[in-house]
């Protein structure tokens, strides 16, 4: 799936390249991320057990950590919580083969920022570390966000194109906002599902497209420029496309 | 093992020998009580008789003095199986008596002691005996002492020792007996449960206790064991059956993938077509996961293993939100979703779980609930409500409806009716609905909706809102 070039153009535009470090196993993936995330444009260590990531993660300069849960010499969560202990507060994204809520709960307690479970797509990992990498960018404070003529302001509740106001349903302003604060990345139906209405399952029909597409006509329709972009095959992104 | 050595390792065997000790210090300590009094009994008889013959000589000293008092003597310790007499002047000189040996320590205090004796006539062969004896002083500087042999005493201690020593034996053997007894009864239904248990882990598993009727201990257990017996075999049904599904359900699309992989090598020419081949194996993988997510989900609900992480949270409110996430999808669909609640409805679970259970019916609501004929709305209902203590959480249609022949099958993982084959779902949201409602210790009902069809999760309600 990471192949399409139809999202190739768009990271390399948006993304500045990242450092990452993969802490995984399973050569074969670790070896298949590495070449992915290089693709997408970043630089990429891969460590394969847990002691070695352990050195790596307090070592080296990275942007964003990505541990498996399931590790040789040392578990997964041992690192992060380990990493976390030595004052390291660099985002980590655990990938494990245990999807379930209570796993997940147990993951970001341990101290990790996502979760995200095997098998996956390599968009929707990249999307969430490319989110993580932005999450602790200072402009995550900001209390408007503006892409192009586009305006949220967080604290008045108030969105404005172009002068004009346009209303919002709640959940459709709380969607409007995650999109805007990682405007330029790559937005995945899931990562929308998480995080703008809490849900960790999957919906089997893809409802968040509807949502999605309603808010599309309540921002772009009537405007010659579309701010709201559908990602194929991935998710969705909000830019300014003459930038 | 033994025979011997098993049933001292028994729990009846263990309470007979408790219940054998303590019936042995009750029995030794009932015997004691007897011998003392008996003994004080006898004692007591003892003084008697020593005063009345006090009395009597005292009074014949007193009317003939010491000649008189020393023929009255001679002639009572002569008789057999007197009583033991002695008279002494001031200084010790025995001028009657059948005592020799007599400790002059015993002549200085007037009054009651213990001595050790010896009579005069029977020689010095006897040994010394114990005896009660009491001393008196009479004018003159005479001193007078009668007493009594213990030997009365001793004779009854024998008499009493003898049977009581019986009688401890025989209660000893009795508890044994009954003991060996009881624990071999109780054994024999022990051991016919083990052998029945060892026949059923042997793989026989529709093999059940045999029950007496009588409603003892071991009956109880028995029930209760093949209530356990019971639900290992109904789980072990489900996951016989989740194999077959997998087997089943899981095989044909794996090979609807590979087939396709396969005429894609065959016959694909460009770029393009190799491109949608790999799209089209990504979409059925992606299947592959969503309906292996959800049976794992199921299998997990099932196995009560989600019930750690259980909080309290509001019914109406999944309700609401649930609803919120569906309704532009059922509006592109030309349907109308109505949510009818009244106020907070506590429940105690998996708020995420009953979320995906709601959301799965609703889905399924969105996706058969297409009115069968113009004349009907296409309106999903999703209500909560309260029933003799539970929470209700509905989804009602206007579709086609469920037969009520159908209605117990659809709840099994992968069963699709004929209707909706074509449509997309792999026929595991009513499975785990239903796992989901088992786990809360509630249950999913379906109901005829008229027409269309009405599914309800029933749930407890918080414990915290009864209390």
């Amino acid at each position: 799936m990471y192949m399409q070039p139809v999202k190739t153009d768009s990271f390399v535009e948006t993304a500045n390249a990242m450092r990452l470090l993969v802490v995984e196993d399973d050569r074969d993936a670790a070896g298949y991320l590495r070449k992915a995330f290089r693709e997408a444009g970043h630089v990429c260590e891969v460590a394969n057990d847990g002691e070695e990531g352990l050195a790596l993660a307090l070592d080296g300069e990275f942007d964003v950590f990505i541990i498996d849960r399931m590790l040789p010499k040392r578990d997964g969560l041992s690192v992060i919580s380990e990493i976390r202990k030595r004052g390291v507060t660099t985002p980590v994204l655990i990938l494990s083969a245990l999807g379930q809520v209570d796993d997940r709960v147990t993951g970001l307690r341990a101290g990790g920022d996502d979760y995200l479970a095997k098998p996956y797509a390599f968009s929707e990992l990249l999307a969430r570390v490319e989110a993580l990498a932005r999450r602790v960018a200072p402009q995550a404070a900001d209390t408007v966000y503006r892409v192009g003529e586009l305006e949220l302001d967080r604290l008045a509740h108030r969105v404005v194109r172009s002068g004009k106001e346009i209303p919002l349903q709640p959940r459709e302003f709380r969607l409007l906002e995650y999109l805007m604060r990682h405007a330029g990345q790559v937005v995945t139906r899931t990562m929308l599902l998480e995080n703008v209405w809490d849900y960790h399952f999957d919906p089997q029909t893809n409802v968040i497209d509807v949502h999605v597409s309603r808010l599309r006509s309540k921002i772009d329709k009537g405007y010659d420029k579309p701010l709201l972009h559908t990602v194929r095959g991935t998710g969705y992104m909000i830019r300014d496309g003459a930038r | 093992m033994t025979a011997l050595a098993k049933l001292l390792r028994t729990t009846a065997f263990k309470i007979v020998a408790a219940y054998l000790v303590i019936f042995a210090l009750f029995a030794a300590g009932v015997i004691l009580y007897l011998g003392r009094h008996t003994q004080q009994l006898v004692v007591s008889q003892i003084t008697e008789t020593v005063d009345a013959d006090v009395r009597n000589l005292v009074q014949q000293f007193r009317t003939g003095g010491i000649r008189r008092l020393v023929d009255a003597v001679d002639r009572l310790a002569n008789q057999p199986g007197s009583n033991l007499y002695l008279v002494t002047t001031y200084s010790g000189d025995t001028l009657a008596g059948n005592l020799t040996d007599t400790p002059s320590s015993v002549l200085e205090n007037e009054g009651w002691s213990e001595i050790s004796y010896r009579r005069s006539e029977e020689g010095s062969s006897a040994g010394p005996a114990r005896a009660l004896v009491r001393v008196s002083f009479l004018s003159g500087g005479f001193r007078l002492l009668v007493g009594r042999d213990f030997e009365e005493r001793d004779r009854l201690r024998q008499i009493l020792v003898q049977p009581a020593r019986v009688a401890f034996v025989l209660i000893v053997v009795m508890g044994v007996a009954g003991g060996i007894f009881v624990a071999r009864r109780v054994l024999k239904r022990i051991d016919s449960m083990t052998a029945t248990n060892e026949r059923i882990m042997a793989g026989d598993l529709s093999g059940r206790l045999a029950i007496t009727g009588s409603g003892d201990e071991f009956d109880r257990l028995a029930n209760s064991l093949n209530a356990m017996l019971e639900r290992i075999e109904a789980l072990m049904a489900g996951v016989k059956q989740v194999s077959d599904n997998i087997a089943h359900d899981l095989k044909t699309p794996l090979t609807r993938l590979r087939n396709r992989a396969e005429e894609a090598l065959r016959n694909a020419k460009t770029e393009g077509d190799y491109r949608a081949a790999l799209e089209l194996t990504i979409d059925e993988s992606d299947n592959l996961i969503r309906t292996f997510d959800a049976l794992l989900m199921i299998a997990r609900a099932e196995a009560g293993e989600a019930r750690k992480g259980m909080t309290d949270f509001d019914a109406t409110d999944v309700a609401e939100s649930v609803t919120e996430l569906y309704e532009p999808l059922a509006e592109e669909k030309g349907l109308h979703l109505k949510v009818d609640t009244h106020g907070p409805m506590p429940i105690h679970g998996s708020r995420e779980l009953v979320s995906q259970a709601l959301a799965n019916l609703v889905d399924n609501a969105i996706k058969h609930g297409m009115p069968t004929s113009s004349a009907t709305n296409g309106e999903i209902c999703i209500a909560t409500s309260r029933e003799d203590g539970r929470v209700v959480l509905s989804v009602a249609d206007r579709g086609v409806g469920i037969p009520l022949e159908d209605r117990a099958r659809v709840v099994e993982r992968f069963t699709r009716l004929e209707a909706s084959r074509s449509r997309p779902g792999a026929g595991l949201g009513l499975s785990l609905a239903s796992a989901v409602a088992h786990l809360h210790g509630g249950e999913l009902r379906l109901e005829d909706h008229e027409p269309g069809l009405r599914v309800a999760l029933v749930l407890p309600t918080s414990p915290h809102e009864r209390a």
